[in-house]
């Protein structure tokens, strides 16, 4: 075994590396950014040596600096985990060169199986299930009918020099296969001047299961189940968890066996997954493999109880597998929740800024995977995943509904997450029975996603945490006295402000919380300091167990949980009455002011002051994380002024532009 | 006797309907509550105690005396806000719109004489049209006698005005003395002459909330602190502001305790000052990790951005922070941003209140309008206020200490009592680029050249322990310790006494 390593990657990946070889006494050296200089990955490693600028291409992608770090150190080996130099055959043999280990598969493994063609031109030939389909162009209907009968409908029509969609059709059957063809092939001459169609079977309901392998160095091959990733958001992985919920154990077996084949004829080592697409009926076939350790490796780690980093770095100094295929048996089931610094409400933009406050949850069955921690930066030149949170049970509703427990009582506090959008689809009736496909997050989510408001019963539990929250501040402010504790709590998604009168008051079992004749009992860590910026509420309301984040300002409080979230003003009683005399709140001025979407330099604004624009019409490009974001004029209007200019630096909500209505110009 | 006690009831029942009924509608339907909602939603529930109820008055003109109205249009007395006494008035527009006589100015003198008198904060609702026209010059006059009495409370008592309403023509000078002004967004308005007269002197056509609405007031003439969504807000606002402030001059603010601990660290702190010494990073969340709850009542929020004054309290006491912030400008110090500070330092120097400073600053602004608008002498207000104040003074230096404003900044050399810095600051003549090329300015066509005498003034200066050396800092703290520190260091200076040499006052640079 090696006594050092070098790895070459950051965050979360990187602490997990580290940790495994802590375990196995093998001391460790971390490379480092000058943006991550204060991350967790440098101060868990033995070593830390600064290799360059913040851009990954200055330094997580530096071959030639990486190498020369882990001679000057004397690792032994090097660990890529995911991402960066992970896959690049071109690092392999660099390192192969200067005489170290690479921690992974062989040049030849990871150049094929990077190759699309190639990959699938190996896996058709070794016997692996590949999506059935006509080798070329189909000449006429009569050939086209015979192929589709012989790959089975449905099937797809796509044009040969095809892309973005067109001279696509799905047929059913024979029937409406000469249509369908005819249609596609009018599409693609009009689109891209050539009428050449292929027919592909087409996977009704497809989902996105992957096996995970471990090959060594002496012909070993083993397959650890699968993982199920169809939750997907644009191809990013989103939820991930193994054992799959709809494949049966003929299916799991005929696919780990295909998955081996295929290991064995690239001559594989290290972990490695085969990415299948797997119909409504079962039928599956290969997608791609991926050469490296995955994201998602932890699920296969908690169902089948090893450590996949071990494997790989016990089988990059040779050592023989210890298990068969015979010892492989799940134990568990185990759900991974993807953790990002996103704005979902926002379509999801990556939101960068400082972990003002960061807790993990913890708790039995829950793994958090991390490589942040507080007071650390989500920055712009990287994946912006703060943190991968893994729950794992003995079924898959208890894993789904700690992993849901263990999101509510996650402190992040400072950027925007996804946490609540996870929480979602943990809590869709359909995940929960397991029926998700690819396209599951664009049917249900579409390309945003805004926190509803809670139930009646659990609003009215909320609203009593307030208050009591609230009143055990004015308590504390004035050395312990019963304040007077009677309010008059309004949502803010009431326009009519119809308030709900509730009272708090304690007795020797704790709070109580009056509103009509309901009484509502808390009990957890009430009598801890909440800061404004944020705080978890972990106890009992009403009798239901609950983790809430809370947020407030003054008399206005914010509490969220699962994936609802809901925005209370609490006043005083007297002000009942004249409730109904107060202004409507005021809604946005989304529409009419265009603001800074999320921090960035502001690289185009196409109108001037004076502009009428149209409803949807292209206004600025703010560039953020190496990303143009296209503002757009939410109504038809006139530009009435503009309040950045081309070249400046904003900040997230940062006005750029105002609008008025052209009809109020006009009056 | 019965019939005594009746008729009390009676005339008390008709001074509470102001103006009447259908006048009460149309100010709710205007989203304004009446004099007496407001005062009910300010005050301690029950704790109102009204004075001059039957006050009416003595207009014989203009058929006036057919008019009249017990009370006239103004409500005034004294109640409680947290249990803590507080003069207070407030206009009925529902009452001849609220216009101010002769009498009701009388009304307002009479609770200031006696607020002054015993100590007590004042508190001003105004929702007026003017002045009484009827009147003529005793109208005026009861104007005058309000502002007389708002300059002699000045200092005394503290004084805040809330604009609910029109506010017009002289009106506007009684809460333009007082310490603090609040509107309310799109129902109150304040301006010297209304868009009338601007349209026939200046031919300028716009609107009463353009001219003096709250957005116009808080974000470009900085003439108000602060503003709310409605009424409501507004007065639970006020009563949070209430909470920092001692009672007078002659007593300190109430002590109120959070569940915060003292000794809570802030590992964000830690990681706060970005790598690169030109990005912003938000003082406000400086702000928020040193006080208790991470919660402070903010002063001037939409003006002059570039630097922030707010109300908080650590460990339970009342402190004023004054805070540069890199956000907005760099946090430069310029002509609002000094007018700002200075008048916030003064007003906590007033009512003995310790100010903390937290310092990122590159600079005074440079540049032809700032010099044209008297930057010099704006400037100097800030470094005045500074160096009078006989309060505890603690200044924490985060990141940049350039040039005269970090002399300006509540300097060791300007009687600061505590001065600490974070191991990132920087104090220095200048930013090292800029001093680099004064130094060697034989250099500065040669950028290798630049480039080392650059790194060299930066090792030398662009720390803190150059002024530490010197006992310019007392001590150079961890970041995540801020707020303990500042804890520590103000309960040593409860006790400090310190009084300027006495003089009829002193000349600041208005």
């Amino acid at each position: 075994m090696f006594s050092k390593i070098l790895i070459a990657n950051r965050g979360e990946i990187a602490c997990r590396v580290i940790r495994t070889a802590q375990k196995l006494n093998i001391k460790t050296v971390a490379v480092y950014s000058e943006a991550d200089a204060n991350t967790p990955h440098v101060r868990l490693a033995d070593e830390a040596i600064l290799i360059g600028g913040a851009a990954s291409s200055d330094s997580y992608l530096r071959i030639d600096k990486i190498i020369d770090v882990a001679i000057e150190t004397g690792a032994e080996a090097i660990h890529p985990g995911y991402g960066f130099l992970s896959e690049n055959a071109e690092f392999v043999d660099a390192v192969q060169k200067a005489g170290l280990s690479f921690i992974g598969p062989d040049v030849h493994a990871i150049k094929v199986m990077g190759d699309k063609i190639e990959s699938k031109a190996l896996a058709a030939e070794s016997g692996v299930s590949c999506v059935p389909g006509t080798d070329g162009a189909v000449s006429d209907i009569d050939d086209a009918l015979a192929a589709a009968a012989d790959i089975g409908y449905p099937v797809m029509v796509k044009a040969s020099a095809g892309g973005g969609g067109k001279g696509m059709r799905v047929v059913a059957s024979a029937d409406e296969l000469p249509d369908g063809m005819r249609a596609a092939m009018t599409e693609a001459k009009n689109a891209f001047g050539d009428d050449r169609v292929f027919i592909e079977k087409f996977v009704v309901s497809p989902r996105h299961i992957e096996i995970q392998v471990l090959a060594d160095t002496h012909g070993n091959v083993i397959y650890l189940g699968e993982r199920e990733c169809s939750v997907q958001r644009r191809h990013q992985k989103v939820i991930e968890e193994a054992p799959s919920p709809f494949i049966s154990d003929k299916t799991r077996k005929a696919m780990g066996e295909q998955a081996v084949m295929l290991a064995k004829a690239v001559n594989y080592r290290s972990a490695g997954t085969v990415e299948f697409i797997v119909g409504a009926d079962q039928d599956f076939y290969f997608l791609e493999m991926n050469t490296r350790l995955q994201v998602e490796h932890p699920v296969t780690e908690e169902v089948y109880g090893l450590d996949l980093v071990e494997w790989m770095l016990r089988i990059a100094a040779c050592e023989p597998l210890t298990i068969t295929q015979s010892d492989v048996r799940p134990q568990n089931w185990s759900i991974e929740a993807r953790l990002y610094a996103e704005d979902s409400s926002r379509g999801f933009l990556p939101s960068i800024g400082q972990l003002r406050c960061y807790h993990e949850p913890q708790g039995p069955g829950i793994r958090v995977d991390a490589g942040i921690s507080e007071g650390g930066t989500i920055s712009m030149f990287y994946d912006p995943m703060i943190a991968k949170l893994i729950a794992t049970a003995p079924t898959r509703t208890e894993a789904i509904d700690r992993l849901m427990l263990a999101l509510d009582q996650y402190q992040i506090f400072g950027v925007s997450t996804n946490r609540q959008f996870l929480a979602a689809i943990l809590g869709d009736a359909d995940f929960r029975k397991g029926d998700m496909t690819t396209g599951f997050i664009a049917d249900k989510f579409g390309d945003a996603f805004v926190a509803g408001a809670p139930d009646d019963r659990q609003a009215q539990q909320l609203m009593a945490l307030g208050v009591a929250l609230h009143a055990r501040r004015l308590s504390a402010r004035h050395h312990g006295q019963e304040p007077d504790a009677r309010f008059a709590v309004c949502r803010d998604d009431d326009e009519g402000r119809t308030p709900y009168l509730m009272q708090w008051h304690t007795d020797r079992h704790g709070d109580i919380v009056t509103c009509g004749d309901h009484n509502i009992r808390i009990s957890g860590n009430l009598g801890q300091a909440f800061p404004q910026s944020g705080h978890i509420f972990d106890g009992e309301i009403d009798g239901d167990v609950m983790a809430i984040q809370v947020e407030w300002q003054g008399w206005h409080y914010a509490l969220h949980i699962g994936a609802k979230s809901l925005y209370i003003s609490l006043y005083p009683e007297v002000a009942t009455s004249i409730l109904g005399h107060l202004p409507v709140q005021q809604q946005s001025h989304s529409a009419t002011i265009i603001s800074a979407p999320m921090p960035g330099l502001l690289t185009r604004l196409m109108v001037a002051e004076g502009d009428n624009v149209e409803a949807g019409q292209n206004v600025a490009i703010i560039e953020a994380m190496k990303m143009e974001n296209v503002l757009k004029a939410e109504m038809k209007g006139v530009v009435s002024s503009i309040s950045a200019a081309q070249g400046d630096s904003l900040n997230v909500d940062d006005i750029i532009i105002i609008l008025t209505d052209r009809d109020q110009t006009s009056s | 006797m019965q019939s005594n006690l009746d008729e009390l009831e009676q005339r008390r029942a008709r001074a509470r309907k102001g103006g009447g009924d259908a006048r009460i509608a149309k100010q709710h339907e205007k989203h304004k509550l009446t004099a007496r909602e407001r005062l009910a939603l300010l005050l301690d529930e029950g704790s109102f105690e009204e004075w001059d109820m039957f006050v009416e008055h003595r207009c014989a003109d203009f058929g006036m005396e057919q008019n009249k109205v017990p009370g006239d249009g103004v409500v005034t007395g004294y109640g409680m806000i947290e249990g803590r006494p507080v003069f207070v008035y407030s206009q009925d527009f529902t009452v001849l719109g609220g216009s101010l006589s002769e009498t009701h100015a009388a009304k307002i003198c009479k609770i200031m004489d006696q607020a002054i008198k015993v100590g007590v904060p004042v508190i001003g609702l105004n929702d007026s049209g003017g002045a009484r026209i009827q009147e003529g010059v005793a109208s005026l006059g009861g104007y005058a006698e309000v502002f007389q009495r708002n300059v002699l409370a000045s200092g005394v008592v503290p004084q805040i005005s809330l604009v609910m309403g029109p506010c017009a023509g002289g009106a506007v000078y009684s809460p333009a003395i007082t310490d603090f002004i609040f509107m309310v967004e799109g129902s109150s308005y304040m301006f010297v002459t209304g868009p009338d007269v601007v349209k026939t002197v200046t031919h300028e056509e716009l609107t009463a909330e353009e001219l003096g609405g709250a957005s116009q007031h808080t974000k470009t003439s900085g003439v108000a602190h602060g503003s709310f969504a409605n009424d409501l807000e507004m007065l639970l606002g006020t009563r949070a502001l209430f909470s920092y402030l001692p009672l007078s001059n002659r007593e300190t603010p109430p002590e109120l305790p959070s569940l915060d601990h003292i000794d809570r660290p802030s590992a964000a702190l830690d990681g706060i000052i970005p790598a690169n010494p030109n990005t912003p990073y938000d003082m406000k969340h400086v702000v928020t990790e040193i006080v208790d709850d991470g919660e402070f009542f903010e002063i001037h929020q939409a003006f002059a951005a570039n630097i922030i004054c707010c109300l908080a309290r650590i460990d339970g006491q009342s402190v004023g922070i004054v805070a540069n912030q890199p956000m907005v400008l760099a946090g430069c110090l310029d002509i609002n941003a000094s007018r700002k500070a200075a008048r916030f330092v003064r007003f906590c120097d007033a009512f003995n209140i310790p100010i903390v400073t937290l310092v990122d600053v590159p600079g005074f602004m440079p540049g032809m309008s700032q010099e044209q608008g008297g930057i010099i002498n704006h400037g100097a207000k800030l470094l005045f206020a500074y160096a009078e104040a006989t309060v505890p003074k603690i200044t924490l230096i985060t990141r940049k200490a350039y040039g005269g404003a970090y002399d300006v900044m509540a300097s060791k050399h300007l009687r600061g009592d505590v001065n600490y810095a974070w191991p990132t600051a920087e104090i220095a003549v200048m930013g090292p680029e800029g001093a680099a090329r004064i130094i060697f300015r034989q250099a500065a066509d040669d950028p290798e050249k630049l480039a080392e005498a650059t790194a060299e003034y930066r090792e030398k200066f662009a720390n803190p322990f150059v002024a530490a050396s010197r006992g310019y800092l007392d001590d150079i703290i961890m970041p995540r310790n801020s707020r303990r520190r500042i804890a520590k260091a103000l309960v040593m200076l409860q006790s400090k006494d310190l009084e300027n040499p006495p003089r009829k006052h002193d000349n600041l640079p208005l």
